[in-house]
């Protein structure tokens, strides 16, 4: 449910930024996907609320290397090295299976990601309706743009 | 001070209230963890709550982090935690010393409010901070090893305090490597 992502998501960058601000270091993620849960957990078990209908998938870069989480709603992580949520959750799993290797570069991930998209994809897949997400050794975040992501497209076909 | 791949702390061991000496065995410099130590000088009973505060934070860090503190994320905690008190402050100045992962030497020093002075020679605080400074800024050079190190900021804080009536009665100093911990303590002029 897309507002009480929005929610999570504002708890999160506010918990990130608070860490930042006392050990002007980044958080690293597990710390950061640790509070979120807690939230999550939180509100299955006070009075007048009800569980975030959202799952998350929680991915970053700290010393320990790059990390992938999923928290349910339940307030209960994972820690995964490829994933998948929503809908067609099953199939995109088992694709994932099949095609993840340890080793994969950035540049074999996104195809990796944009494939096991369009197994379960209604309609013409472009770059208008699918948003991706990276974030290398670099540390750095990026939202990939509707061109490069037309770009990583054609690259797939 | 910090020496090739090794740093030192040192403190001496008076506790007094002005002109009446109470204790001459008062230990100033805190273990935060192996590789990280902390002298904090002023009024006594901040000292001992700092530490303390100070000490919970680490402990609860390495239990949810399972490590241990790096020396800069540990100034920034110290610095935030005394500005908290901006309007109330802790009477005290620490000084910070600890070695990173691969073993470099890292110094800060910090006033009441945590405004925090990072140096790559020597940091000083205290009654006797200005003495010390002279002492220091004399009798220091760059890439000591450990021995030399020690020999230096001993003679720094002896001769410091000497100049001072509210420091003395001996010192205690530590000399941190990559693989050891060496404490000594000093026998100056007890007055």
């Amino acid at each position: 449910m897309g507002p009480d992502s929005r929610v999570l998501v504002r708890k999160s960058r506010k918990q990130a930024q608070q860490y930042f601000r006392v050990y002007k270091e980044n958080i690293p993620v597990l710390q950061l996907v640790r509070e979120t849960a807690a939230v999550m957990q939180e509100f299955t078990q006070s009075g007048g609320v009800r569980p975030f209908g959202v799952s998350l998938l929680v991915a970053g870069y700290d010393d320990n290397g790059p990390q992938l989480y999923q928290v349910d709603p339940s307030g209960s992580y994972f820690s995964w090295k490829a994933s998948a949520i929503g809908k067609n959750v099953s199939n995109a799993k088992t694709f994932l299976e099949k095609r993840y290797t340890d080793d994969m570069e950035l540049e074999d991930a996104v195809h990796t990601a944009i494939l096991t998209l369009k197994e379960g994809f209604e309609g013409q897949i472009s770059g208008k309706n699918i948003e991706i997400g990276v974030i290398g050794t670099d540390r750095i975040f990026r939202v990939l743009t509707p061109a490069e992501i037309d770009d990583y497209l054609a690259e797939v076909e | 001070m910090v020496g090739k791949n090794c740093f030192a702390i040192a403190c001496d061991r008076r506790l007094g209230v002005q002109l009446q000496t109470v204790a001459t065995d008062f230990q100033r410099v805190f273990k935060i963890h192996d590789k990280l130590y902390i002298g904090l000088s002023g009024l006594i009973t901040d000292v001992q709550t700092l530490h303390q505060r100070l000490q919970f934070r680490h402990k609860l860090y390495h239990l949810r982090e399972e490590r241990n503190m790096k020396p800069a994320t540990f100034a920034s905690l110290v610095s935030s935690i005394l500005y908290e008190k901006r309007f109330g402050p802790y009477l005290c100045q620490p000084v910070i010393a600890g070695l990173d992962e691969d073993a470099k030497p890292f110094i800060c020093a910090m006033d009441s409010l945590g405004a925090k002075e990072l140096a790559k020679d020597f940091v000083v605080g205290g009654t006797a901070s200005e003495s010390l400074y002279g002492a220091c800024e004399s009798m220091y050079k760059p890439d000591m090893e450990p021995e030399e190190l020690f020999e230096v900021i001993a003679q720094a804080l002896l001769s410091s305090v000497d100049r001072d009536c509210l420091s003395g009665w001996g010192g205690i100093v530590y000399v941190v490597s990559p693989d050891q911990v060496i404490v000594r303590t000093l026998k100056g002029r007890m007055d």
